[in-house]
């Protein structure tokens, strides 16, 4: 792709600005830094970010991850969001997380809630700096299970009731909000309050497998007001894991967060093999800005990438800068734009003004979607086991013409007829 | 408060930044941005100075300037970034 290969060289950061004109030009670590541990997953969400399913065989090791909090906590990266996959799959992952804990770094970690045994979850309550975030896309298990698979809602209630009884303070349930679930919202924060949760809600994005299901699951035009208006009444008692920053176009009351993409500016990701991409919902090689295990770390992937130093620059965002809205939202989603195949200098696909939808209407994007599909998918090659009926036809059977005759018949006159 | 002795809170780590830099409260899992060099210098001098008054000037702020100092510090000090030293005159 060369959408980012067109800017001109990272231009001197002005000594003086707003705090987004300053993050525009990077910080000296990231603020939002998400590790995905592995791409091993129990479940197979139809929406999945990062294509997981199956353990790639060359995810870091434990003393290679052990590594790199080491260098986090020089860095001072205050935390991080660990995910996966289904981080808590990895045998070292308790060892991990008490690790960053004992090393300053705080841990955020989303989970399916499948390893959230009483026990563990009596641990967790007892230890500091660290966050739970269990996932739940929908406030039934049918809306949920539509998604995240069957038995999945189960699983992420029970893990919320043994957090709740263990006295974990202040779990997160994290929603993504799609067309089936945006009228629940309610009905999550109940869950939540119910729980002594707080509600988290998310974009869906267009990426990894979230491709393949966007145009089906994404909120329409109608849901993502409903969205914002709800949003906005709830105030803060609902956090937003990535802020809804597109939809500031309604433009009556700031989204709270940071109205800007922080891509490779103040957020990024680490992969399960160490590759370090521009933000989690990018995981593909345009946004890919080194490895920390051949290229010198992550502070050196961080502080050299020449993707991270482009991204860094003042964006080309096109006609959008025309638009009485650019401030607050600054085009948009970067990668909602690029899985769903429009240019990356154009509107975001949900655009609250339409200029998406028509984006979307007007170009042909199959091909430059299939294009920018991502090289590596980790998904499982089998698809769970469905029951239905099989198709049988019951006749009956023409007699034998003769005794049967097989290899293995015990008699060595057999298929012989006497003259 | 310009007699008074404080420091950054126990909790607290504070990051440099081009722009000045991050303090984050382990406890409360506050982030705040710092977003004045000068002011940086104050907070990091705190601790080591007798009252802020000392710690504004150590690091060369105008008295004129001093009015918003104090009211940046006390912003801190309502998130719990810098606390009052026990055993000081506060």
């Amino acid at each position: 792709m060369t959408e980012l290969d067109v800017r001109p060289s990272t231009p001197a950061r002005p000594a003086t600005g707003s705090l987004v004109e300053q993050f525009e030009y990077g910080l000296d670590a990231p603020i939002c830094l998400t590790w995905e541990l592995t791409y091993a997953c129990n479940l197979s969400c139809v929406h999945c970010l990062s294509s997981s399913g199956r353990r790639d065989p060359r995810e870091l090791t434990t003393g290679q991850c052990e590594a790199v909090i080491d260098e986090l906590q020089r860095m001072q990266v205050f935390y991080v969001n660990v995910g996966g996959g289904e981080p808590t799959v990895r045998e070292d992952f308790w060892h991990l997380l008490d690790y960053a804990v004992a090393h300053q770094v705080g841990v955020k970690f989303s989970t399916n809630g499948i390893r959230l045994t009483p026990d563990r979850a009596a641990v967790l309550a007892r230890t500091d700096y660290v966050d739970v975030q269990v996932s739940l896309d929908g406030a039934t298990a049918e809306v949920n299970d539509h998604v995240r698979g069957a038995g999945s809602y189960a699983t992420a209630i029970r893990a919320l009731d043994n957090l709740a009884e263990a006295g974990f303070e202040d779990a997160k349930v994290s929603v993504v909000v799609t067309r089936h679930n945006v009228g629940q919202l309610d009905a999550f924060k109940r869950i939540a309050d119910d729980h002594g949760a707080t509600l988290r809600l998310t974009r869906l994005r267009p990426s990894g497998r979230g491709a393949d299901v966007w145009d089906e699951l994404h909120p329409t035009a109608a849901q993502q007001r409903e969205l914002y208006d709800w949003l906005v009444g709830a105030g803060e008692n609902v956090l937003t894991g990535d802020p809804f920053f597109h939809l500031a176009g309604y433009g009556e009351s700031p989204m709270p967060g940071l109205n800007l993409c922080g891509a490779g500016r103040v957020v990024c990701l680490i992969d399960p093999i160490g590759d370090v991409y521009a933000c989690p919902f990018a995981i593909h090689d345009t946004f890919l800005a080194g490895n920390l295990l051949r290229d010198g770390g992550f502070g050196q992937v961080w502080r050299t990438s020449e993707l991270f130093a482009d991204l860094r620059s003042p964006q080309t965002s096109g006609a959008c800068t025309r638009c009485q809205f650019f401030d607050s939202c600054r085009g948009g989603c970067m990668a909602a734009k690029f899985f769903t195949g429009l240019p990356l200098d154009g509107p975001d696909p949900e655009c609250v003004r339409g200029f998406g939808e028509t984006a979307l209407a007007a170009d042909d994007r199959a091909a430059t979607i299939a294009s920018r599909r991502p090289a590596d998918d980790h998904s499982h090659r089998t698809a769970p086991a469905v029951r239905r009926p099989v198709p049988v036809q019951i006749g009956t059977r023409p007699g034998p013409s003769a005794p049967p005759v097989s290899a293995c018949s015990e008699s060595p006159l057999a298929g012989f007829t006497r003259d | 408060m310009l007699d008074e002795a404080w420091s950054l809170s126990s909790s607290v780590a504070l990051r440099p930044e081009p722009f000045g830099a991050l303090a984050y409260h382990f406890g409360t899992r506050r982030l705040t941005f710092l977003k004045a060099p000068g002011l940086v210098e104050v907070v990091r001098g705190l601790g080591a100075a007798p009252d802020v008054r000392d710690a504004l000037t150590t690091a060369g702020i105008d008295t004129a300037e001093w009015p918003t100092y104090v009211a940046a510090l006390r912003r801190l000090a309502d998130t719990d970034m810098i606390a009052p030293r026990t055993g000081g005159s506060a």
